[in-house]
């Protein structure tokens, strides 16, 4: 069945997913489509990092023909999950973990957004500055 | 209010980058940044809010970046739970005050809720709480690393607090209505948007702006003020720890 995959922030669409005990499993293509994820002799890998697959517990996370349980992957991550079976779209959050070991380093982290004119303006354009970053809302 | 700010101290290496947490995007901050034309404030707001209708309108096209959020990605990764909220980063991108309120306080939680009139003592507590914090980003800008403002990584780190599991988790239910929102799914957004304040309800950025893509004005209606005052004596805006690192 098709399914909209939001990973962070790539969404995507996924043609052949399967939903099972409340799980998304994807084909290996979809899934590295998605997310980045992929199987390697290693365990599962998403550019440097490597997360071994707990060891007895295989058939959790992969399966032959390669399809790869992204929801157990994001569990052991500790990924927030939220899914929407109307409209099957399944989102898969940045752990809070990760979130916070990069505040805690103070190093500002960058981001991208449009202004007005939808001209895209990163935070980064101004590093070098001393920065306000102030937030409001129209609300 | 900033603007002004910011023309006095912009050539010491300086600049505000304004973020609006807004889902409704483009048309809905249009008229903030740009105002079409001269606009009637009621003396209160003006009082609140820091400038006239005069000057707000004058403040066509900021000399600043104004940036639209419709995601709230900054609000996750500031940690900020409210507008408006402010973080100091320095010419090395280190982090010198995390998100904190950004002069905003509560006296308008005093507010009357049909005229919307303060008490004088109530708008002499806003002004005075916007003046320091305004002090303070002046003092930062002035002096750098020597004022006093500007707080040690130690200090920073300790006023950190989270992002946690639940907070993640708010995050993501938010990120969910707010695709099914944009999707045109108004109705079943609902669902994710009041999961979101459920699991974090003093953040207040996904309540008002949930409320607000219900019904412009919402966020500033019954619900809201209802919210508030069962608050009780906690802060909606923490006050501002101005004490020194060291």
């Amino acid at each position: 069945m098709p399914a909209t995959v939001i990973y962070e922030d790539k969404i995507s669409h996924a043609e052949s997913a399967l939903v099972e005990s409340g799980n998304l499993w994807l084909s290996a293509r979809d899934t590295q489509l998605a997310s980045g994820w992929e199987l390697k002799p290693q365990g599962l890998c998403k550019g440097e990092r490597c997360v071994p697959i707990p060891p007895g517990r295989d058939k959790e996370f992969v399966r032959t023909g390669g399809m790869i349980n992204l929801s157990a992957l994001s569990q052991q991550l500790g990924a927030p999950i939220v899914h929407d079976d109307e409209y099957a779209t399944w989102l898969f959050g940045e752990p809070a973990e990760a979130q916070r070991s990069r505040l805690l380093s103070l190093e500002a982290p960058d981001f991208t957004l449009p202004d007005l004119d939808g001209k895209l303006h990163s935070l980064s354009d101004f590093f070098g500055r001393k920065i306000l970053l102030l937030s409001w809302a129209s609300w | 209010m900033w603007q002004g700010i910011y023309q006095e101290l912009k050539d010491r290496n300086f600049v505000i980058v304004s973020v609006a947490f807004d889902t409704g995007g483009r048309s809905a901050v249009k008229d903030f940044i740009r105002p079409p034309g001269p606009i009637e404030l009621p003396l209160n707001f003006q009082e609140i809010m820091g400038w006239s209708g005069e000057q707000y309108a004058r403040a066509a096209a900021p000399a600043y970046p104004n940036l639209i959020d419709e995601k709230h990605i900054v609000a996750e990764l500031y940690n900020m739970t409210n507008v408006p909220m402010g973080v100091w980063i320095d010419e090395n991108r280190q982090i010198v005050r995390p998100a904190e309120a950004a002069g905003a306080s509560d006296g308008f939680r005093a507010m009357d809720r049909t005229t919307f009139q303060l008490t004088k003592d109530a708008v002499q507590q806003t002004i005075s709480n916007r003046t320091r914090y305004v002090n303070a980003v002046c003092d930062w800008v002035m002096k750098g690393a020597a004022s006093e403002y500007s707080l040690s990584a130690e200090e920073v780190r300790r006023r950190i607090e989270g992002p946690h599991p639940v907070d993640a988790l708010a995050m993501a239910n938010f990120r969910m209505g707010q695709y099914l929102y944009q999707a045109g799914h108004r109705d079943d957004s609902r669902r994710y948007f009041n999961e979101a304040r459920r699991l974090c309800p003093e953040r207040w950025h996904y309540f008002r702006q949930a409320l607000d893509l219900e019904e412009t004005g919402k966020a500033s209606g019954p619900e809201f003020f209802q919210a508030v005052d069962s608050l009780g004596e906690r802060p909606y805006y923490p006050p501002v720890n101005f004490k020194p690192s060291r």
